[in-house]
């Protein structure tokens, strides 16, 4: 029988993959977002396991609104993304260095 | 009972080896493939849970536009991709260290963890049985009403983020023509049509 003890063990188990891929890929930006994508998608698997173990149906509404803000996050992210590459040439993160903060 | 425990540990196996790819591989191409595949038994699970419509959401969104989104960028930029995965050695210990410290940390939060003994009085939007109102209908029926306004601002997120990503890719290149309307519009036939009078015989 399946509890939501497996269920956040898998999530658990997706978030620190998706962890250890930005400390693994840090220059590659892109890798770094699907990253966090994947981190989103274990919150995502947190929220609808309680949502279902408890009956209760707001845990999928805000699964929802998780998913709205990942879209957006990855558009502007992507678009911040292609202006860089367009100036720089090259997408290496060491090279954000321009506002010498 | 069996078949639903096997296909979640199936299905939950194939997410966490697919995101392994999706963070260890070395061509972001094939870590984006990994990713749609990591979705897909993401949405899997959800139907197992129940949860249809957010599978469903999954699906199209992540699958649909996010992935392809990414596909299409990695593609479009021309990096030398085998470049940036050179420090990855470097990197790995720490990541390691830090996966392995929060696995840990998380494991004794979930070991020792239980619901509170009002939690289930505690509930927003009891989930009506499933032979009675669907999933999808449940969702509506409290999104469109108890969290019209958050329902609203998603919406609004979203056209931010639209504005925002043609803001920051739009460019005005010089050396492209481009229709100006307006200039048609006002263009004079009598200005723009030169009569000559050529005599018989001669060139111009």
């Amino acid at each position: 029988m399946i509890g939501i003890e497996q269920y956040l063990g898998l999530s658990a188990v997706l978030f620190v993959i998706g962890i250890f891929g930005i400390f693994l890929n840090r220059k590659n930006v892109i890798v770094v977002l699907m990253s966090i994508e994947l981190m989103l998608l274990a919150v995502n698997i947190n929220f609808v396991a309680f949502s279902v173990h408890l009956g209760d149906m707001v845990g999928q509404v805000f699964t929802l609104f998780i998913l709205t803000v990942a879209a957006a996050e990855a558009a502007i992210g992507l678009a911040i993304l292609v202006v860089f590459y367009r100036n720089r040439g090259a997408i290496d993160v060491d090279d954000v260095n321009a506002m010498k903060g | 009972m069996v078949i639903v425990t096997l296909v979640f540990y199936l299905f939950a196996a194939i997410a966490v080896a697919s995101a392994m790819m999706v963070v260890l591989s070395r061509n972001p191409v094939h870590s984006v493939l990994w990713l749609i595949l990591t979705f897909f038994s993401a949405a899997a699970i959800f139907i197992l849970m129940g949860a249809e419509f957010i599978a469903m959401l999954l699906m199209i969104v992540y699958v649909g536009a996010v992935a392809v989104l990414f596909l299409f960028v990695v593609m479009m930029l021309d990096v030398d991709f085998a470049k940036l995965r050179g420090s990855v050695a470097q990197y790995t210990p720490l990541g390691l260290l830090i996966g392995l410290i929060l696995i840990a940390e998380l494991g004794m939060a979930y070991g020792t963890w239980i619901f509170a003994k009002d939690a289930p009085e505690m509930r927003a939007a009891v989930m009506p049985a499933p032979d009675q109102v669907e999933n999808t209908a449940a969702i509506g029926q409290i999104l469109y009403t108890d969290y019209v306004y958050m329902f609203q601002a998603a919406g609004l997120i979203l056209f931010v983020a639209m504005i925002g990503a043609i803001v920051l890719t739009m460019r005005h290149r010089p050396d492209v023509k481009r229709q100006n309307i307006l200039t048609q519009i006002y263009r004079d036939p009598a200005k723009s049509v030169e009569l000559k009078d050529i005599k018989p015989g001669q060139g111009l």
